[in-house]
C-alpha cells in the first residue's frame, strides 16, 4: 500500500501523484518504473518514475487516463492508498558525460524525460530538450524541464504554444545547422520514437528510446514485454526499458501493444456503465 | 463392498479406491477442482489396504521421508489429527503435496502392493487427512521456542520459502518473507491452475505461516527494492534464504515467436491464475484464446496450459511434443485428464516456425515430424527430424511450455554468490549453504524446475542449517548431528 500525498491535474486527463513510497524512493534512479494495481480485481500496469526524493520518501508518477486502470487510478484522491506498488523496476538510464544531448519528449513523455534530463545535466552534459504536444493545454512539465535543461524548444501541432510542427522537424534543423549532437534520447508515443530514429539513423546519431510494451510481472518471469532489438528478443522490464533506438523493431512493438485492443475497449465501456464512479 | 468383505479379502486383492472426479464434459467448462477427494468411507477402505510392511519402501521413496505406514495406521484408527501431525513432522504442505506430488514416481512406485497389483493410493490419503484437518479448522499451532532475537529474510514465497519460514519461526527466530508479486505462494498461485490446486488451500498455508508470526512482504523485488547485501548490512538480517524459483521462461528461438497470440506458459498461466483473466472483464486482466490452440511441450506446465485453454473456450487444443507418449514428462494422471477433456496429442512433432498473418497475428504453427533414434544422455530416445516432413497446423494461439530457467535478478545483484553455468545457485545440498556465509538457497533456483516436494524438502534442510548458523553452531546434516549426539553421550 502506498498513500497518495498530493494529487494534481496537469492537463485534461493527465494526473500527477506524489506518493509515500520510501523503499522505492530510496533506490529509484532515472529511467526506472513502478508497477501498480488499484484494486483487488485490478490489472498490473507500469508507470515511469517521474521524480523521487530519498530524503522525504516521495515518489512522483504522471499518467494519462487512457483506459480502465488509469481512469480508476485517477479517481483516487490524496490521502487514499494505491493497493499495490512495486519497484523500482528496470535498468536505470546509462549516464556519462556525452557532451551535447538532445532529449525529445512527446506528450506525456515529458514526465519520464524529466529525471533523465536532470541526471544528464548532473553528469555534466549540455541538454537541449525538445517538447512536443498536440496543443498548449496538453503540454505538461514545461516549467520543470526548463529548470533542468540547458535549453527548451517547444512545438505544438496547432501552434498554440511554441512553434507549430513536429519535434522531428526541430531535430532536423538542429542537425542541419551543424549542431554537434552526441546523443539523442526520445520518449513518447511509439510513432514519435520511430520517427525520431528515422531522422537519426541517416546521421548515425546514437539514439536511446524508452519502450512501453504490455507488461504483467515486470521481473522477467512472463515474457509479455518482449521486443526485438537488433534481431534478438529482449524483455523490456529487465533488459530495458531503454534501448538503442536504431535497432528496435518498432512495427512489432506497435502490433504487440494492440494485442488486447478489443478487450481493453470492452472493459472500459463496461466499467463506464457499471461502475462509473469509484473502483 | 460390505464391512465383512473388507475384512475377509486380503489387502492385496482389494481394488485401489478410485478418486471421484468431476465429469469431463462438465469440468471442461469450469475452473473448479477436478479431483473431488475421498470420502471418509473411501479413505478407510483404502487405508485398510496398507499392510504396514516392515521395510517401509514407500517412506524411502518419499523425498522427505514421511512415515507413511504410521500415518496410514492412524487413519485406520480414525485418528485424523494424529495422522496429519505425523505427516507434518517432515512435510509442511500436505494439502498441496497430496494433490500435486508425482506419487507414481515416488512413494507409490515402491509400495509392496504395487509389485503384483496396485499400490496404496498414498497421495489421496495424504490429501484426505490434510483436507479433514483444514475442514476442522485444526491446522494446530505448534509451540514456538523463546525468541532468539535473530532475524532471517526469506526471498520468495513458494513452497520452499514457506517451509523455511515456518520452521525458523518455530525455532524462535524473527522471519520476513519478501515476495516480488502482489500475492504470496509462488508457482502454487501463479502457475498451477485452480482446477488442480484451489488457491484457497495455498492461502491457508500462507496464512498459517503468517499466523505463526512471519511477516509477509509482497511487492518487494529483492535485487531491486533492496539487494541481499543491503538486507544483511542495512536492514539487519542475520541470515538470508533464497527461494526465488526458476522464473525465466524459455522460448524456442524459432521465427515468428513474437507474433501476437504467442504466449510463454508463464504468461498464459499467470494471466489466468494470478490475475484471474478467466473472469474478465470482472477481473481487469485480459487473455486471448483463439478457437484453435497449440501448446508446445509435454510436461505438467504444458498439460496445465492446454487444460486452461479448453476451459477458456478453445474448441481444439493440441499438445505438440517432439517425443512419443511414453516420454511425456507430465504426470500420467494429468495426461489422462487432458485426454478426457479432449486435448489432441500431436506427438513426435517439433515446431520449426510460427506463421503469422499480415497483422502479425498467429495463424499456424509449422511442425516437422520426428522419429525416435538412439537414447541420449538422459536415457530417453533422441528425436530425429524426418527430412521434408514439414506441415502446418492452423491455430490462433500458441503457448510455449518448454521449460524455464534461472532468473538472474537475485544472483546477479548479490556479491560473493556462486552460480553454475546455467545461472542456478550453487549450494551444499546437505545443508543448503551457498558460497556466501549466512546466505542459503534451495528449491527451483538451485535444482532447476523440479517439484513442490523437493523445493519444500530443500527448505526444511536449509532451515535446520540457518537455525544452527544463527546459534553460531557448525553446519551439520541431521545424520551428522545425530552421530555427534551419540559421541557426546559417550
Ligand atoms: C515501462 C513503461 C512505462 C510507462 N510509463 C508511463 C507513464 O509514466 N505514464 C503513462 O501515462 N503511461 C505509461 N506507460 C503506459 C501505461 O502503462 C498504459 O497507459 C496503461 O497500462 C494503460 O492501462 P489502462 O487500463 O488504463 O488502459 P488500457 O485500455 O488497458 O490500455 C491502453 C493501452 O495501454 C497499453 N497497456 C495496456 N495494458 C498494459 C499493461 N499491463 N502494461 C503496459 N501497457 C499496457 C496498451 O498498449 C493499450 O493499448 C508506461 C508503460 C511502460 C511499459
Ligand atoms: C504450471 C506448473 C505446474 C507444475 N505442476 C507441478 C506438479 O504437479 N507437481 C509438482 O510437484 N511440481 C509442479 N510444478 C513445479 C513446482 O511448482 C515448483 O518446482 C515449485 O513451486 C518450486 O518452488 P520454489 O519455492 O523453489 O519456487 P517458486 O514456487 O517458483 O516460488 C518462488 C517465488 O519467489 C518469487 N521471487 C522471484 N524472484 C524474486 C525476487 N527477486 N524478490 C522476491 N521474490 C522473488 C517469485 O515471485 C515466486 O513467488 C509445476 C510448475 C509449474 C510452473
Ligand atoms: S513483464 Fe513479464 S517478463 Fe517483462
Amino acid at each position: 500500500m502506498a498513500r497518495i500525498k498530493v494529487k494534481k491535474t496537469l492537463a485534461p486527463g493527465v494526473r500527477q501523484f506524489v506518493v509515500d513510497a520510501p523503499l522505492i524512493a530510496r533506490k529509484a534512479k532515472a529511467g526506472q518504473f513502478v508497477i501498480l494495481r488499484v484494486c483487488g480485481e485490478g490489472e498490473r500496469i507500469p508507470l515511469t518514475i517521474a521524480d523521487s526524493d530519498a530524503a522525504t520518501g516521495e515518489l512522483t508518477i504522471v499518467f494519462a487516463e487512457v483506459g480502465e486502470t488509469t481512469t480508476k487510478l485517477g479517481k483516487l484522491n490524496a490521502g487514499e492508498e494505491i493497493l499495490d506498488l512495486v519497484g523500482p523496476l528496470g535498468k536505470p538510464t546509462h549516464l556519462e558525460k556525452f557532451g551535447t544531448v538532445v532529449c525529445i519528449a512527446g506528450g506525456i513523455g515529458a514526465a519520464p524525460v524529466h529525471p533523465i534530463v536532470k541526471a544528464l545535466r548532473k553528469a555534466g552534459n549540455e541538454v537541449i530538450t525538445i517538447m512536443g504536444s498536440r496543443n498548449k493545454d496538453l503540454m505538461i512539465f514545461e516549467e520543470e524541464l526548463r529548470k533542468v535543461s540547458s535549453e527548451v524548444i517547444i512545438t505544438t501541432d496547432d501552434g498554440s504554444s511554441g512553434r507549430q510542427g513536429l519535434v522531428t522537424e526541430v531535430l532536423w534543423e538542429l542537425i542541419e545547422q551543424g549542431k554537434k549532437i552526441d546523443l539523442v534520447v526520445a520518449i513518447g508515443p511509439v510513432v514519435m520514437m520511430q520517427a525520431v530514429c528515422h531522422v537519426t539513423r541517416d546521421r548515425c546519431l546514437p539514439t536511446v528510446v524508452s519502450l512501453n510494451p504490455i507488461m504483467v510481472d515486470g521481473t522477467g518471469m512472463c515474457g509479455a514485454c518482449r521486443v526485438t532489438v537488433g534481431g534478438v528478443t529482449k524483455f523490456v522490464c529487465v533488459d530495458g526499458p531503454e534501448f538503442d533506438g536504431l535497432k528496435v523493431d518498432f512495427d512489432e512493438l506497435k502490433m504487440r501493444q494492440r494485442m488486447y485492443l478489443a478487450e481493453e475497449k470492452r472493459a472500459f465501456e463496461e466499467y463506464k456503465i457499471t461502475c462509473g464512479g469509484r473502483c | 463392498m460390505s464391512e465383512q468383505q473388507v475384512k475377509k479379502t486380503p489387502a492385496v486383492k482389494q481394488p485401489r479406491q478410485d478418486m471421484p472426479r468431476q465429469d469431463p464434459m462438465v469440468r471442461k467448462h469450469n475452473f473448479s477442482e477436478v479431483a473431488l477427494g475421498y470420502t471418509e468411507e473411501m479413505a478407510l477402505r483404502e487405508a485398510s489396504r496398507c499392510i504396514e510392511c516392515k521395510k517401509q519402501p514407500c517412506s524411502k521413496g518419499c523425498p522427505v521421508n514421511v512415515d507413511i505406514p504410521a500415518f496410514i495406521s492412524l487413519i485406520k484408527q480414525k485418528d485424523y489429527p494424529g495422522a496429519i501431525n505425523k505427516i507434518k513432522e517432515t512435510n509442511s504442505l500436505p494439502a498441496v503435496c497430496g494433490r500435486v506430488c508425482p506419487q507414481e514416481d515416488q512413494c507409490e512406485k515402491y509400495c509392496t502392493l504395487g509389485i503384483k497389483g496396485e499400490s496404496v493410493a498414498i497421495g489421496r490419503l495424504e490429501r484426505f487427512v490434510a483436507d479433514a484437518a483444514m475442514a476442522a479448522g485444526k491446522t494446530g499451532k505448534p509451540a514456538l521456542l523463546p525468541a532468539t532475537g535473530k532475524k532471517a529474510a526469506v526471498v520468495g514465497s513458494g513452497p520452499s520459502g514457506l517451509a523455511v519460514a515456518g520452521d525458523l519461526i518455530k525455532k524462535g527466530h524473527q522471519v520476513t518473507i519478501f515476495e516480488a508479486l502482489h500475492k504470496a505462494g509462488g508457482v502454487l498461485v501463479y502457475g498451477i491452475p485452480e482446477f488442480r490446486l484451489p488457491k484457497q488451500i495455498v492461502q491457508t498455508e500462507v496464512d498459517y505461516v503468517a499466523g505463526l508470526g512471519a511477516e509477509v512482504k509482497c511487492n518487494f523485488v529483492v535485487g531491486l527494492t533492496m539487494t541481499v547485501d543491503e538486507l544483511m548490512t542495512e536492514a539487519g538480517f542475520d541470515a538470508v534464504y533464497l527461494g526465488n524459483g526458476a522464473g525465466l521462461p524459455y522460448f524456442m528461438n524459432i521465427p515468428g515467436e513474437n507474433f501476437n497470440g504467442v504466449y510463454s506458459a508463464n504468461e498464459f498461466l499467470t494471466r489466468s491464475n494470478l490475475m484471474k483473466a478467466y473472469s474478465f472483464p470482472g477481473n481487469d486482466t485480459p487473455i486471448k484464446v483463439g478457437k484453435k490452440v497449440a501448446v508446445v511441450g509435454g510436461g505438467n506446465v504444458a498439460m496445465d496450459s492446454a487444460r486452461t485453454a479448453i476451459r477458456l473456450g478453445a474448441e481444439e487444443v493440441y499438445i505438440v511434443y517432439r517425443r512419443s507418449h511414453a516420454e511425456l514428462p507430465a504426470r500420467k494422471e494429468e495426461v489422462e485428464n487432458a485426454e478426457e477433456e479432449g486435448v489432441i496429442f500431436k506427438l513426435l512433432n517439433n515446431p520449426v516456425a510460427i506463421i503469422g498473418d499480415d497483422k502479425k497475428w498467429v495463424k499456424a504453427i509449422r511442425c516437422q515430424r520426428m522419429e525416435l533414434g538412439e537414447p541420449d544422455q538422459s536415457g530417453r530416445k533422441k528425436p530425429v527430424a524426418v527430412p521434408g516432413s514439414e506441415f502446418d497446423i492452423e491455430v490462433n494461439t500458441v503457448v510455449i511450455a518448454i521449460g524455464q530457467g534461472a532468473n538472474p535478478l537475485v544472483a546477479s545483484t548479490t556479491s560473493a554468490l556462486n552460480t553454475n553455468k546455467w545461472g542456478y545457485i550453487v549450494t551444499d545440498e546437505r545443508t543448503g549453504a551457498t558460497s556466501r556465509p549466512g546466505v542459503f538457497a534451495g528449491g527451483d533456483i538451485v535444482t532447476g524446475a523440479a517439484t513442490v516436494i523437493l523445493a519444500m524438502g530443500a527448505g526444511k534442510i536449509a532451515a535446520r542449517s540457518i537455525d544452527r548458523y544463527l546459534k553460531d553452531q557448525p553446519l551439520l546434516t541431521a545424520e551428522e548431528e545425530a552421530a555427534a549426539a551419540v559421541q557426546d553421550k559417550k
